[in-house]
């Protein structure tokens, strides 16, 4: 938690050069991951933020974001010839670092688990690999700082969509939209049939992952609604049902915008001109033909 | 049935393509007025999650390493190392990484990422490749490429991960089963996950090779040219 909190604040100070609604985007971004658990460094839970005021801030947030008020300026990147140079001197053992950087954390996370947690394995992971990269490099900490602001506000306001968009969905299980969903579902579907169950309950699945953009909120409303009573009250072995039920929701996830951290950061990422649809499009076709062999598989290994 | 208000602003924010973060944080709050939520209430749960999934950031932190590679030349070299690779094809490359990405996910280790490894390592790879079998590829195929690098990491880490047995997946089913009156344990779970962790690799695999036949049908002239300069000489 402290190394987190260490990166955090030189997330936030660094985004305090650019126009003021800008910094204040991510100035409260940075006040919420900084310190919203802040007692949990000593161990007290109750020293924090109330999560009303959260809210509050999250809707600042989106109010920010609406307005387009936040926006990046030019950045100081370094030039093509530079990099080819760079490279050429460098050599090989550039790619040390990229790969240390995961089997780090990898390693760490392994090992240390159970005392450490495999999040604080990757914060370890980064930085032992961000000392190597000076090492090899010789960059200087103003770069380091830059590039990050460089590649962060490129990601831009959508990196922090996953997170708002799983608080949505507790705001609807509070609201009780997943019952009125499957109450809809089961009107369409005739008791009885096992294959009507099952193509009810696997597109069921990916439908309420495409447009919750999470497979595991819509996991557990489906389930209870469609999954138990139309194919496992059946004679449907549970744990095999359930299994290709929640990987029929990933099938979903693969074709919705709405999951917006697997298909629309990675369009931001590598830099695409179709930043909606740009992997998406690709992903459609792979994820029809696993849900349909998904339906065959527990038509014929669930039963 | 009022209720999926929330539902319908999200689809119709989003074909309107509106600000995705208002959209969704409007949808959230009509959708707990209409339920009956006092605004407060509402605003509870949304801090409350939204703190609670702050781990889903972690990205973030990676950011500076990339970028300071990124500064020296780390995707120069990458095409540089790969263009020496001759037989390498996009196809074959994207199909070699979902095996390794499939089969990492499946013992649990988190080998992948579009931050940590598309970006820096496979995208510069399959650039390479394209471009020393084709020449100069056209805009439109170079984007299909940036497409296929970031289908492939989803491909292997989603079908992959619930072979393993604390995966957040395994753990979920075995939760939610559990308060619907089924007991299951975590270890047959993630044995139920093993086939479409199998399907997935040959899926998978199918389209990349489809990709490149097609890009061999595109360039077919080029690479004909290619190929009777190298007799020449």
């Amino acid at each position: 938690m402290v190394a987190f909190y260490s990166v955090y604040v030189t997330l936030k100070d660094k985004n305090h050069p650019s126009r003021i609604p800008t910094a204040l985007f991510w100035g409260i971004l940075g006040v919420i991951f900084a310190f919203s658990r802040f007692g949990m460094i000593w161990g007290n839970k109750n020293i924090k933020i109330d999560d009303t005021l959260i809210g509050y801030l999250i809707v600042l947030l989106a109010i920010l974001s609406a307005l387009k008020l936040v926006k990046y300026n030019k950045f100081n990147e370094s030039s093509k010839e530079f990099k080819v140079e760079m490279s050429n001197k460098i050599g090989n053992k550039i790619f040390i670092p990229a790969l240390a950087l995961a089997i780090i954390a990898f390693v760490v996370a392994q090992y240390w688990t159970k005392q450490l947690g495999s999040l604080v394995a990757l914060g370890i992971a980064a930085i032992a690999a961000l000392i190597m990269a000076m090492i090899i490099t010789k960059g200087k900490t103003k770069e380091v700082a830059e590039d990050s602001r460089r590649l962060l506000e490129l990601v831009g306001p959508v990196s922090m969509l996953p997170q708002i968009l799983a608080a949505l969905g507790s705001v609807f299980t509070a609201a009780g939209v997943g019952a009125v969903i499957a109450d809809g579902i089961k009107g369409f579907v005739p008791e009885g049939n096992i294959l009507f169950g099952i193509i009810a309950y696997c597109l069921g699945m990916a439908l309420f992952t495409m447009i919750m953009g999470n497979a595991f909120a819509a996991f557990a409303v489906i389930t209870a609604g469609i999954g138990v009573p139309f194919v496992i009250a059946q004679g449907a072995n549970p744990i095999i049902a359930s299994m290709l039920g929640l990987t029929s929701g990933y099938c979903g996830t693969l074709m919705t915008p709405m999951a917006a951290n697997f298909n629309i950061v990675p369009t931001a990422i590598l830099e695409m001109k179709d930043k909606k649809y740009g992997v998406i499009k690709y992903q459609l076709p792979v994820a029809i033909i696993m849900l349909v062999i998904h339906i065959i598989l527990m038509y014929i290994w669930a039963f | 049935m009022i209720k999926l208000i929330g539902v319908l602003i999200i689809i119709i924010g989003f074909i309107l393509k509106l600000d995705t973060l208002a959209v969704v944080v409007f949808a959230g709050i009509i959708t707990g007025l209409v339920a009956g939520m006092s605004f407060n209430e509402i605003m509870k749960t949304l801090g409350n999650a939204f703190v609670t999934n702050r781990y889903m950031s972690i990205f973030i932190i990676t950011l500076p390493v990339i970028g300071l590679l990124e500064r020296y030349g780390l995707r120069e070299r990458a095409s540089y190392l790969i263009s020496k690779i001759k037989s390498a094809t996009v196809g074959r490359l994207t199909s070699l990484y979902l095996i390794i990405r499939t089969l990492s996910a499946m013992f649990g280790l988190r080998i992948g990422g579009h931050v940590q490894f598309i970006r820096p390592l496979i995208l510069p790879m399959a650039q390479g490749a394209g471009e020393t079998r084709y020449g100069e590829m056209d805009e439109k195929d170079k984007e299909t490429i940036k497409g296929l690098a970031g289908a492939v990491e989803n491909y292997g880490n989603f079908f992959g991960q619930n072979f393993f047995v604390a995966s957040g997946g395994v753990l979920l089913v075995v939760g939610v089963m559990k308060e619907l009156g089924y007991k299951i344990e975590a270890i047959d779970a993630a044995k139920a996950a093993l086939p479409i962790a199998l399907i997935i690799m040959v899926v998978g695999t199918l389209q990349f090779i489809y990709y490149d036949k097609k890009f061999d049908i595109k360039y077919k002239t080029r690479m004909k040219m290619k190929k009777d300069l190298t007799k020449n000489i």
